[in-house]
């Protein structure tokens, strides 16, 4: 590492004060050994939008990077060329170097190099189905592939999506690397699902092994493997009872689909291993996205202690969508009561609705700075950036560097 | 006028981040009028029910939860409220219907519980619909149990809606007969009938619009029933079009606001006019949006209403002001 990066956890240096650091999105994107941005957070806290944001800046200041996406709002798709699913990476149109960037700026690329930005939307079915061919024979995949627990499991099991999201990533990155080595990134952005329930990207491969390494996975293969005679008597009972319940056919449709995935297992583990490994390296960091609300600080907090926990590298929490505070010195209250005075007078009054409004803002901008209080008081160690909202929607380059400039504090 | 009269069983789902939790709780108050009894359920583990009405964290039986919001004559009815969870679903279903006394027991130590809730393909999804379909039509084998007025669900995100309630077709590849395929046929008769709404909340942004369009087709296309569009978090509307015209334009009468300001005995502060003439265009701005956005909801021919956006946050009594609201709207 050439900067030192803020770091929580064990490593991480605590502080007392309750003023959050402030989270420095240059210095971690300009630093050449950030190989790997996650972004994660609860449903619509603008997670997709951060991590493009993020990833156009990055580009436009000399990194050569990848953005990988789950679910961009169409026209942000469309405007970074990303409207087909089809998962593979495609550069994205009218990128340009930041001032002092580029040709004789910083970050040294010689004339006539553009920036690099690609971007991709995961394809979770393909992506799963790519897993099962690298890993199988021909003819054991066509199994896998036909099975009707396959089918589901690689298009609905929750947890699915965020395991090959985290698959999908370790491909990349498997390719990406310093070009000295001839790899096509060094900066790899990645936006997560969002999860039924909080870092299922993390649960996902766990939960994936046990399964396929349970109790129950093992009774089924038994009779395949020979001396199991001991649990012949339970299994008895409980191919029975599923057999009332869901009828024959199931029981051969799985029995035939765990020892097809038996085949392949290892490859499986291995591979969920190795992307664990990547996601606690120094080269990661993991930026937590939440907006200010209650709900969205409460499940940024529980991702903060999750991510310590399991040792990945957190760099910041980012809060989008903050209400701007207003300027000038007049509270809600004495606000209100210019209005209501002003009403009087005038019942469709101009000024009285300014006032209004000036007194909502206010409210929201002092609720929201009680929250962010709060959250920095139980996480002190949290550097922190806060990006006010826009007044418009962000479907368009332009918009995003507008993004990423707040995110950069500028 | 009540807009869902015949309908017993509310479904209320949205994008993340509209607050479809929050609808769907100040929905359930509104709905538990002169006696009548409410249910609201949670499907997703998150404890939002707990939260929202400052409860212990609630376990998978079904328990009061609040007073409703009164009538005018003053008479409430009651909330209850039921956290559904797969595990507890399965084992009562397996007693329910299949007498598993010790069969039951070996199904959970050999992990098959586990199996089914987690992993095999949409179980789980089915026992917490099948959990909701026995709360609606009350099984004749759940002695004692309470027969509810009306049921409301916090519901899976609209982008996996479909999936959730079409639980035939999810089981299509797993059970093409026997007793759970007939099961789960009778469940899709009742989420098909007129006594089924599903209800969107969406804000007015670009996303979520777009999300409640597609999730309306795409319900329509499975024929589920769809019910209202709750549009929530309303921006206040304090300036009239006039007024919000000028402030995009950037053409308020600046020493207007400064007199008007001076008059009503705020001190002379420039850079406190500067802001608020900067706060009243971006909020012409966002309005501006919001009304586009307006548009193509009420073009989507299905009733719509409208919850503010509350500066404060919306905490118990802010539930039963919503509550108010939706009534007065018709929705309950």
């Amino acid at each position: 590492m050439t900067k030192a990066r803020t770091r929580v956890g064990p490593t991480g240096t605590p502080t007392s004060d309750t003023q959050p650091l402030a989270l420095d999105i240059d210095a971690l994107i300009d630093d050449k050994a950030t190989g790997i941005i996650v972004c994660c957070g609860s449903g619509g806290v603008g997670k997709t939008t951060t991590s493009a944001a993020l990833a156009l800046r990055a580009a436009e200041r000399g990194r050569k990077v990848v953005v990988l996406t789950i679910d961009p709002a169409r026209r942000l798709a469309q405007s970074m060329g990303i409207e087909a699913l089809d998962n593979t990476p495609r550069p994205v149109a009218d990128v340009s170097w930041m001032d002092g960037f580029g040709a004789g700026g910083r970050g040294g690329p010689t004339e006539g190099v553009t920036p690099r930005l690609d971007a991709m939307m995961l394809d979770m079915k393909r992506t799963f189905d790519e897993v099962v061919e690298s890993q199988a024979s021909p003819e054991k995949a066509k199994q896998i592939l036909e099975n009707p627990f396959y089918i589901t499991l690689s298009s609905s099991f929750a947890g699915t999506q965020e395991y090959m999201a985290m698959e999908k990533l370790g491909q990349i990155h498997a390719q990406s690397g310093p070009e000295s080595t001839g790899g096509t990134y060094d900066l790899i952005i990645v936006d997560t699902p969002p999860s039924r329930s909080a870092l299922d990207f993390l649960d996902a491969p766990e939960r994936l092994s046990s399964f396929l390494d349970g109790r129950f996975i093992r009774l089924m293969l038994a009779p395949a493997r020979g001396p199991a005679r001991l649990m012949t008597a339970g299994l008895g009972l409980i191919t029975n009872a599923l057999t009332k319940i869901l009828g024959g056919q199931v029981l051969g449709d799985l029995q035939t689909f765990v020892s097809a995935l038996d085949t392949v297992f290892g490859g499986f583990r291995q591979r969920a291993q190795k992307t664990y490994a990547l996601l606690q390296d120094d080269g990661t960091a993991f930026l937590v996205v939440a907006a200010p609300e209650p709900d969205a600080l409460r499940e940024a907090a529980y991702f903060v202690e999750r991510l310590s926990e399991d040792r990945m590298p957190l760099a910041g929490l980012i809060v989008n969508r903050a209400s701007p505070a207003p300027s000038g010195q007049l509270s809600a209250d004495e606000s209100m009561t210019a209005a209501e005075r002003l009403r009087r007078d005038d019942p469709a009054s101009l000024t009285a609705g300014l006032l209004r409004l000036h007194a909502d803002q206010m409210r929201m901008v002092e609720r929201e700075s009680r929250l962010r209080t709060r959250f920095t008081a139980a996480h002190p160690q949290v550097a922190t950036g806060v990006v006010p909202a826009l007044a418009g929607d962000v479907h368009d380059l332009a918009g995003l560097r507008r993004v990423a400039q707040l995110l950069a504090g500028s | 006028m009540r807009d869902w009269p015949k309908v017993r069983l509310h479904i209320v789902t949205g994008k993340g981040g509209t607050g479809k939790s929050t609808v769907a709780a100040a929905l359930a108050l509104a709905l538990a009028t002169r006696g009548k009894n409410v249910l609201l359920c949670e499907v997703e583990g998150r404890q939002g029910i707990a939260r929202m009405f400052d409860v212990d964290p609630l376990p998978p039986v079904e328990r009061r939860l609040t007073t409703g919001l009164p009538a005018e004559d003053g008479t409430p009815g009651v909330v209850h409220a039921l956290h559904i969870d797969p595990e507890s679903a399965l084992l009562e279903y397996l007693s329910l219907y299949y007498k598993l006394g010790r069969a039951g027991r070996a199904l959970e130590r050999f992990g098959v519980i586990e199996f089914a809730t987690t992993i095999a393909p949409g179980v789980r999804d089915v026992l917490l619909t099948g959990k909701l379909f026995e709360a609606v039509e009350r099984n004749s084998r759940n002695k004692g149990a309470i027969q509810y007025d009306a049921v409301v669900l916090d519901a899976p995100p609209t982008g996996r809606i479909v999936q959730f309630l079409n639980v035939s077709n999810e089981l299509a590849g797993l059970a093409k007969v026997g007793p759970i395929k007939s099961q789960s046929d009778t469940m899709m008769t009742l989420f098909r009938s007129p006594r089924t709404v599903v209800h969107l909340v969406t804000v007015l942004e670009e996303m979520p619009v777009q999300e409640t369009t597609d999730g309306i087709t795409e319900l329509r296309a499975v024929n589920l029933p769809v019910g209202g569009v709750v549009v929530n978090l309303i921006r206040p509307q304090d300036l009239a079009a006039s007024d919000l015209a000028a402030a995009r334009s950037g053409s308020i009468d600046r020493a207007r606001v400064e007199a008007d300001l001076a008059a009503a005995g705020v001190r002379q502060d420039p850079e406190l006019v500067d802001g608020l003439l900067v706060e009243a265009r971006d909020h012409a701005e966002r309005r501006a949006l919001e009304d586009s956005q307006r548009t193509l909801v009420a073009d989507l021919g299905v009733p719509t209403y409208e919850l503010p956006r509350l500066p404060l946050g919306v905490d118990l009594g802010a539930l039963y002001e919503l509550a108010a609201s939706l009534r007065e709207q018709g929705i309950a």
